[in-house]
């Protein structure tokens, strides 16, 4: 079972809100489909500037592995206010940990109308299907 | 999705299966870079049992063939095999085939994603001609091992002289106790090795026994994700990317393919093609980029910020040790050397042009 202290876009995002802020990462699930467990094939993570607007459901960054590249969407809309820094030269962690050490971007929730968002029980059905 | 008789093998092998042309294939075994590593310098097997395989049979098979594919049938001799293409009216490509020309008929291999517009072309051409065309893609599987170790492996499992088989020729041997089996010297990696064609149930025995026979060589089972990369670093095409109802065979390079000699006759899409090379203002090309990424098709292809052409394939290079693709840009553009970018979302990448292939097995590389 995935965590259910979080919310998850059918796109394998996450998001954990406290207060005001959300924290975003994408699933061990996104993990493997991008690099099939084989930590090495991934290749790249392009994360935002702080300070940019992101709309529900914008795409924020791509990550990338050796076969293909896919978009990063934010479930929340708000101010990007955080990136974690250790990412782009450590994509391992996103291997090792995708649920807290592997936290992408942080937003500060604005105004706007959320995306919609499955709770875990949901998306674990949504893995089952593509299973 | 179809299956071939290896996926269940595959899956028990631990790959990862992705739709593919139609088919569930192995995309990977693996880290898809080790694989490329070890066809380069050991040797690999394939499942290729989802590329389409078709035989044409009847006395005017010949002619038939050298109306309606690009290369000059009539003169492939027997036992040989060319690379040709299909092309429709408007002279862009429906498909690139290989041809085998046999004493009896002519074998015909496919794109798997291809295969019913081609069955579909061949039989909307074929009236008048005394031909009969079998598709065989279901009764039969293809199998290929290829890397600098592969004559070697193929030869202790066969009961014939295997180094008689010249490059782009076909034979053939008992091959794992399996009887007078097709062989052909090709493939789809820059890299020495045969494809080998079988009933579809002998597909699993000789697979085992290959890779049980290869091990001490170092022989692993290879996905198409490695293929594609392999495929790229030698320079070849595949249908989609450098080849696509958009993109032709000249602009491609592949004028080898394409007779326009008097004596083959009219075919279909002759002139058009014809016309297309002349008015082509583009060129397919090789790019580096030294950056963390690899071109991907579609993106844009700059210089001095303006739109000049556009990326069709893309992949980390282990062989090159760098990243790697091919684009067609405007003719002025297309020079080895020429520093030029790919547009990431607005991210300008620097890339160069390159000389194809970016590897040659036989060839030393050409810097650029």
């Amino acid at each position: 079972m995935r965590p259910d202290d979080r919310q998850y876009l059918s796109s394998h995002e996450w998001v954990k809100i406290e207060d005001d802020t959300a924290t975003i990462g994408i699933t061990d699930f996104a993990v493997d489909e991008l690099c099939s467990g084989n930590e090495g094939d991934l290749v790249y993570c392009d994360l935002p500037e702080l300070g940019r607007q992101v709309e529900a459901g914008e795409t924020f960054g791509e990550i990338e592995s050796v076969k293909a590249v896919s978009d990063l969407n934010s479930p929340v809309a708000g101010e990007i206010v955080e990136v974690n820094p250790d990412i782009e030269d450590h994509l391992e962690i996103l291997s090792d940990d995708p649920w807290d050490r592997g936290w992408l971007i942080r937003v500060k929730v604005g105004k706007g109308d959320g995306a919609s968002l499955l709770d875990a029980t949901a998306y674990e059905e949504l893995i089952a299907e593509k299973a | 999705m179809k299956q071939t008789t290896l996926h269940d093998t595959h899956a028990a092998l631990g790959a990862r299966l992705v739709e593919f042309g139609g088919w569930h294939m192995p995309v990977q075994y693996g880290p898809i870079l080790e694989e490329v590593k070890c066809v380069r310098e050991r040797a690999g097997i394939f499942d290729l049992g989802h590329m389409g395989r078709v035989r044409v049979f009847g006395p005017d098979r010949v002619s038939f063939l050298d109306s309606i594919t690009s290369n000059f049938v009539a003169r492939i001799p027997d036992g040989a095999i060319r690379y040709s293409l299909f092309c429709g009216r408007d002279g862009y490509p429906i498909d690139d085939l290989l041809v085998y020309v046999d004493p009896e008929y002519v074998r015909l291999v496919i794109n798997a994603a291809n295969t019913e517009a081609d069955l579909a072309f061949l039989h909307e051409h074929a009236e008048g001609f005394n031909v009969t065309i079998e598709d065989r893609t279901d009764r039969t599987t293809m199998i290929a091992v290829q890397g600098p170790e592969a004559l070697e492996i193929l030869q202790s499992a066969c009961d014939s002289d295997l180094s008689k088989i010249g490059y782009y020729r076909f034979g053939r041997s008992t091959v794992c106790s399996i009887p007078n089996t097709l062989l052909s010297r090709t493939g789809y990696t820059g890299e020495d090795g045969f494809e080998i064609y079988l009933r579809e149930e002998d597909g699993v025995d000789v697979w085992n026994a290959l890779l049980e026979i290869g091990r001490p060589r170092g022989l692993q089972p290879i996905g198409l994700g490695a293929r594609d990369t392999l495929r790229l670093e030698a320079g070849m095409a595949l249908y989609g990317h450098e080849l696509s109802p958009a993109h032709h065979a000249l602009e491609a390079g592949l004028d080898f393919a394409v007779s326009f000699a008097e004596e083959k006759g009219d075919w279909v899409g002759r002139d058009a093609l014809k016309a297309l090379g002349e008015s082509s203002t583009r060129t397919l090309v090789g790019v580096t980029a030294e950056g963390k990424r690899p071109p991907r098709m579609g993106y844009p292809v700059l210089a001095d910020g303006v739109q000049v052409g556009e990326i069709r394939s893309g992949s980390i290079s282990p062989t090159l040790g760098t990243n790697i693709g091919t684009a067609y840009v405007e003719q002025e553009f297309s020079a080895p050397g020429t520093e030029l970018a790919m547009d990431l979302r607005g991210k300008a990448a620097p890339i160069l042009v390159h000389p194809l292939p970016f590897y040659s097995r036989t060839r030393k590389p050409k810097k650029s």
